[in-house]
């Protein structure tokens, strides 16, 4: 059918929209030329050897992963008791307070932002590494929840019931029961604060304080003069963390699912 | 039903850890926000403690301020548009879809998803810059000698914003498409409608709460966002955001970045408000389930 096929080439045109500028930057990551643009000049791996050696962005590639992994703890952690609350229990005002748990995401970043800046200047605390793991947990927190939320929807009572029948207590029926079948949930939940820490930028210059740098932070600054070769060696590490991570965690989590049964 | 009578303390306790952290981190702030407001700035991130009107009366007559306001408005329409048109049609092809590979499809809608915002941003200069690959073409086809300029205006903003936005509108929309029963089109069909009639009439209006939570996403994400226009756009390409950043950071005028900040958060929050007014707030949900 005629139309189906422009519907296809529409669609394929659109994919390349998305995706041609993010692998022009995974082939310029190898360009030898001095400069981040066009023409190739040949392949070279050297901006990756000039990567590893500018201590700046080593640093804020540090800052950035810890960060990372401690948001993705507080903010499934948290969130993971909240959606137990939502889905197992029933209790008045729920739909205020799931409204309310998702509430960050509605607020512009950019308020948020401002509005914990104006709260600390209030209490005469400084900018610190505190704030921005605070800052990025409440930031993940809502996708935490309505990723677990979802998975936990699916997740029978009835095996919860049936360990407490057989006399096993609330935190044993937690820890072996609810919390292994909510494992990949969890996992996904994690995974995702993460990713929304890792890549945070419009919150992170407002509350970083002076000389700390992030990941997205450092790149910011660094595009003030021009594209420099690095950014694009750089950009292909983090696609391959960003994206490579989660899709092994994924292809892994297949594998021994199999194993299993 | 004698149970439910009683007062059950547990759900609160599990939930009480997320729901003071709201508290202390949204719902004070966002206070703090307008009470600071009526502060008054004295010197460089000096302020007073008061209660004066002097930088809500700024904000009502400096037209550089209503300037910002209609430019936000202006950009965010365009790129929720722009957005649903290109959006669209993508949507309708995964979902109506008989491919096997479908699932490849959708992993790729959500992957860049995955890639840095920033680097995605900036990548499209390597594509407009002036040592671009549009410009690289051009020129190697003999068609210039010298770079033709796209980079650093408002075209190159609406491009970045529709690149990062686009995933959630598609998203939004297939969810809603996927929801429809695949037997209404064809019954639509043997009762004499056209195809364009039975996706006009049947198809287009049950896709509706999708289009509608994409392009609220789209539009709120975009009207509050000032990093996209510090990356790719010219000095004249700001929005509202940008006057909130260039207040607190480089001004370091706190009330009135408080003041911007309340006034965009009410904006906002209005078309949030008017959304859920329309649609409810479930829609929004569903594209995580």
């Amino acid at each position: 059918m005629r139309v189906w096929t422009l519907l296809k080439v529409y669609s394929f045109l659109v994919y390349t929209f998305m995706f041609a500028p993010i692998a022009v930057v995974l082939l310029l990551a190898f360009n030898n030329s001095q400069f981040g643009g066009f023409p190739i000049e040949g392949f070279s791996l050297r901006w990756f050897v000039k990567l590893y050696e500018n201590e700046a962005i080593i640093r804020a590639f540090r800052t950035s992963m810890s960060l990372g992994v401690l948001t993705a703890l507080i903010s499934t952690t948290i969130g993971v008791l909240a959606s137990l609350a939502l889905v197992r229990y029933q209790f008045r005002g729920k739909d205020f307070i799931t409204t309310f748990l998702i509430s960050p995401v509605l607020v512009p970043e950019t308020v948020l932002a401002v509005g914990v800046l104006i709260f600390l200047r209030w209490l005469s605390m400084p900018r610190s590494f505190l704030l921005l793991l605070v800052g990025h947990s409440i930031i993940a927190l809502p996708f935490v929840v309505l990723v677990v939320q979802a998975r936990l929807v699916g997740i029978k009572r009835e095996y919860e019931e049936a360990a407490r029948s057989l006399g096993a207590n609330p935190v044993q029926t937690f820890f072996q029961i609810t919390l292994p079948l909510l494992m990949p949930a969890v996992f996904a939940g994690a995974l995702f604060a993460f990713t929304i820490s890792f890549d945070n930028i419009t919150a992170t210059i407002f509350w970083r304080p002076a000389g700390m740098e992030t990941v997205p932070t450092q790149i910011f600054g660094m595009l003030r003069n021009s594209i420099s070769p690095e950014i694009n060696a750089l950009g292909f590490v983090m696609i391959v963390i960003t994206v490579g991570v989660p899709v092994m965690a994924g292809g892994l989590a297949r594998y021994f699912s199999r194993k299993k049964t | 039903m004698a149970e439910s009578k009683e007062f059950d303390p547990r759900p609160w306790y599990l939930l009480a850890p997320s729901m003071l952290a709201i508290i202390a981190l949204v719902v004070i702030p966002m206070s703090f926000i307008l009470v600071y407001s009526f502060y008054e700035n004295i010197d460089l991130a000096i302020d007073r403690v008061a209660f004066q009107f002097g930088n809500w009366q700024e904000l009502l007559t400096d037209s550089y301020y209503h300037t910002a306001i209609w430019k936000t408005l202006r950009l965010s329409i365009i790129v929720t548009v722009l957005a649903a048109v290109l959006g669209y049609i993508p949507a309708y092809f995964i979902a109506m879809t008989k491919y096997r590979h479908k699932w490849l499809l959708l992993l790729l809608l959500i992957l860049p998803f995955w890639v840095s915002f920033i680097i995605r941003t900036l990548s499209w200069i390597h594509i407009m810059g002036n040592q671009g690959a549009i410009n690289g073409i051009l020129m190697w086809l003999g068609l210039t000698d010298t770079p033709v300029s796209m980079m650093f205006n408002e075209f190159a903003v609406i491009v970045g914003f529709i690149h990062v936005f686009l995933p959630y509108m598609i998203l939004n929309i297939y969810v809603s498409l996927e929801g429809i029963d695949e037997n209404l089109e064809p019954a639509a069909r043997t009762l004499g409608a056209t195809p364009w009639q039975a996706f006009r009439e049947v198809t287009l209006p049950l896709s509706l709460p999708g289009l509608a939570a994409g392009s609220l996403l789209v539009f709120v994400l975009t009207g509050g966002s000032y990093v996209t226009p510090l990356i790719l756009g010219g000095p004249g390409d700001f929005l509202f955001g940008n006057l909130i950043y260039d207040a607190v950071v480089v001004e370091l005028n706190w009330p009135m970045g408080a003041t911007l900040s309340f006034t965009l958060l009410v904006l906002l929050g209005l078309v949030v408000a008017l959304y859920s007014r329309l649609m409810g707030m479930n829609q929004l949900s569903k594209a995580f389930g």
